[in-house]
């Protein structure tokens, strides 16, 4: 009758915080591994691309088919420094790394013109045509001082210190956890008020 | 699943059958209305340059954030009872509890279920074959037998329901909507009233006994997944619901099993036959055992059995007030409000989700609307100056 939590040692959990630079704390390694139990369904040891889409919320994500290329088959560990940048002690810079991985989808260091348009892409999908894209792509790189053929380097990534969203910036895995169900709870606080209403009365 | 998101779309929109989806989901309530990210997003002003572009960071948050946690996965959790076998003396007088309950109570709930089916069958079969005449009389005893074999289900898990609110009486153009925890909620209905019910078919011996007995008592069968049953289905509701002989209709709007701490979208179907709909809310009480049918990983008799060894099922039946279609209120609308009042009923947390998606991908439209308030706002702000 052991739940999931019981199976991570002080060890497992400890060689796991180090894979993510110490960004978790072990109260929160064994939150996700309990999340990553539920969704890796038939405990295989890594997470299927088909699982992800099973919840419905990240299915639905503009970016979810590029960001499934980063996460299709990790183990806990790497699913854990996935995760990491969402850390509320992951720091500015490890934050746009995380983003600027995103939009280098080779892997090559750099990032160029078309790998920012196929963000873009995903992110407008019909609503906007190639040329307007294309459009609105070359006119802030030319005003930010970047041609079309320019790549951006990681360093130019932070050079441009773009305002992360507040979201993103103080987000910690508690209050992503807490995000969906509080917000259902809100939702619902005002019949629940009624409800104890209800009951009072009804004896 | 094509990397090219763009593509994808224009692919699906082509593609008829999810055009028919696409109509569908029109008839929805809005998901977006319920969803954090709505209320999350502020929108951003004035011109637009490179570093508000390269800003992906909501929509990852999002992401991060369902993948990390989501109400519909919780939705269809488990959850056991809390394990307290944890220490030396604990642990005997829980080895104690096993012994009962496996080597007492469950031979006994055997042998009271068999003698509950030699008395059901050996006076059903004779009734419904020699009663051929007399519908009237054999429909009436048919009732009280399928009742009572619901009984025999009941007491088979030392069932203790609590039934709150006036019982269900028979009249034409009523039909009943309860949350859906586990099958058993059929047989916990059942034994109070003969419910005739909408059900997916089932296979195995659960499929003979939909397709043999409770189809005595009215019941309607469908596949979940084709959709010209659908059709089918919706005129046998309504020719059922018209007749004052029937037994009266109950539907699990939901149409999939919940863990009983949530409710899943409501169903339009039942809203909409023109009837009086009368809620009932059943809340289980976890403290022996979880009654939820996760029939994913489980058969329907490993959770029969996993209910026989436990102690005791433990419910609370509340039929509510009969409700009607106020005036100018679509059946999407209704449905949410007899939603509301079961939910508050029985302590369940609303979710806006459809619980089909346990079998299905969410349609492209709601990736759409997020991909068309982006565009918007790019556009107009590439204007501003």
């Amino acid at each position: 009758m052991g739940s999931a939590s019981s199976v991570l040692t002080q060890y497992d959990i400890e060689e796991v915080q180090e894979h993510c630079s110490n960004l978790f704390s072990q109260q929160e390694i064994v939150s996700l591994y309990q999340r990553f139990c539920q969704l890796d369904r038939n405990a295989k040891g890594f997470i299927s691309a088909d699982e992800f889409l099973s919840v419905p919320e990240f299915a639905m994500n503009p970016l979810s088919q590029r960001l499934l290329k980063m996460v299709d088959g990790l183990n806990f560990k790497d699913f854990v420094a996935f995760l990491s940048a969402f850390s509320g002690k992951a720091t500015t810079q490890q934050k746009i790394e995380f983003i600027f991985k995103v939009y280098d989808s080779d892997n090559n260091g750099k990032v160029s013109f078309n790998d920012i348009l196929e963000v873009l892409r995903d992110l407008s999908g019909s609503f906007m045509s190639d040329e307007q894209r294309e459009k609105v792509l070359r006119q802030v790189l030319q005003e930010a001082g970047y041609s079309k053929e320019s790549y951006l380097m990681l360093d130019d990534f932070i050079k441009i210190q773009y305002v992360l969203s507040h979201d993103f910036l103080n987000c910690s895995l508690y209050c992503l956890f807490k995000k969906s169900v509080n917000y259902i709870d809100a939702k619902v606080g005002s019949q629940l008020g009624s409800f104890q209403v209800g009951t009072k009365n009804g004896g | 699943m094509n990397s090219n998101s763009n593509e994808t779309v224009k692919l699906s929109s082509s593609s008829s059958e999810l055009e028919l989806e696409l109509e569908l989901d029109l008839d929805r309530p809005n998901l977006e209305d319920y969803l954090p990210s709505g209320s999350s997003i502020q929108e951003p002003r004035g011109k637009l340059r490179l570093r508000d572009l390269l800003d992906i960071s909501p929509t990852l948050t999002e992401a991060a954030g369902a993948i990390i946690d989501d109400s519909f996965t919780r939705c269809f959790k488990s959850n056991s009872p809390e394990p307290w076998n944890w220490n030396v003396y604990l642990f005997p007088i829980w080895c104690c509890g096993v012994v009962i309950r496996y080597f007492i109570l469950f031979p006994v709930r055997v042998l009271i279920l068999t003698i509950g089916w030699i008395i059901f069958l050996s006076s059903y079969i004779p009734v419904h074959f020699l009663l051929k005449g007399h519908d009237k009389l054999r429909k009436k005893i048919e009732r009280s037998l399928v009742e009572l074999i619901c009984s025999f289900f009941v007491a088979s898990w030392t069932g203790v329901v609590k039934y709150h609110g006036p019982r269900p009486s028979m009249r034409p153009k009523q039909v009943f909507v309860a949350n859906h925890t586990s099958m058993i909620d059929f047989i916990i209905l059942e034994q109070m009233t003969a419910f005739a019910v909408i059900m997916q078919k089932h296979p195995g011996w659960v499929g003979l006994l939909q397709s043999t007995i409770l189809e005595s008592v009215g019941c309607i069968w469908f596949n979940r997944s084709e959709a010209k049953d659908r059709e089918i289905v919706a005129k046998k509701l309504r020719d059922h619901v018209q007749g004052a002989e029937n037994n009266p209709l109950l539907i699990f709007p939901e149409g999939t099993c919940v863990n009983n701490h949530y409710t899943v979208m409501f169903k339009k179907g039942a809203f909409e036959l023109g009837c009086t709909v009368c809620p009932v809310a059943i809340k289980y009480n976890k403290i022996f055992v979880d009654a939820f049918w996760n029939s994913r990983k489980q058969s329907f008799t490993m959770h029969l059995l996993q209910l026989m060894t436990s102690w005791a099922v433990v419910c609370d039946v509340w039929y509510l007030e009969p409700q009607n279609i106020k005036p100018g209120e679509t059946a999407i609308e209704f449905a949410e409000r007899v939603r509301d009042i079961i939910s508050v009923r029985a302590g369940l947390k609303k979710v806006p989700w459809d619980g089909y998606l346990k079998y299905s991908r969410p349609s492209p439209k709601h990736r759409e609307q997020k991909q068309q308030s982006f565009s918007e706002s790019m556009l107009r702000r590439l204007e501003e100056k």
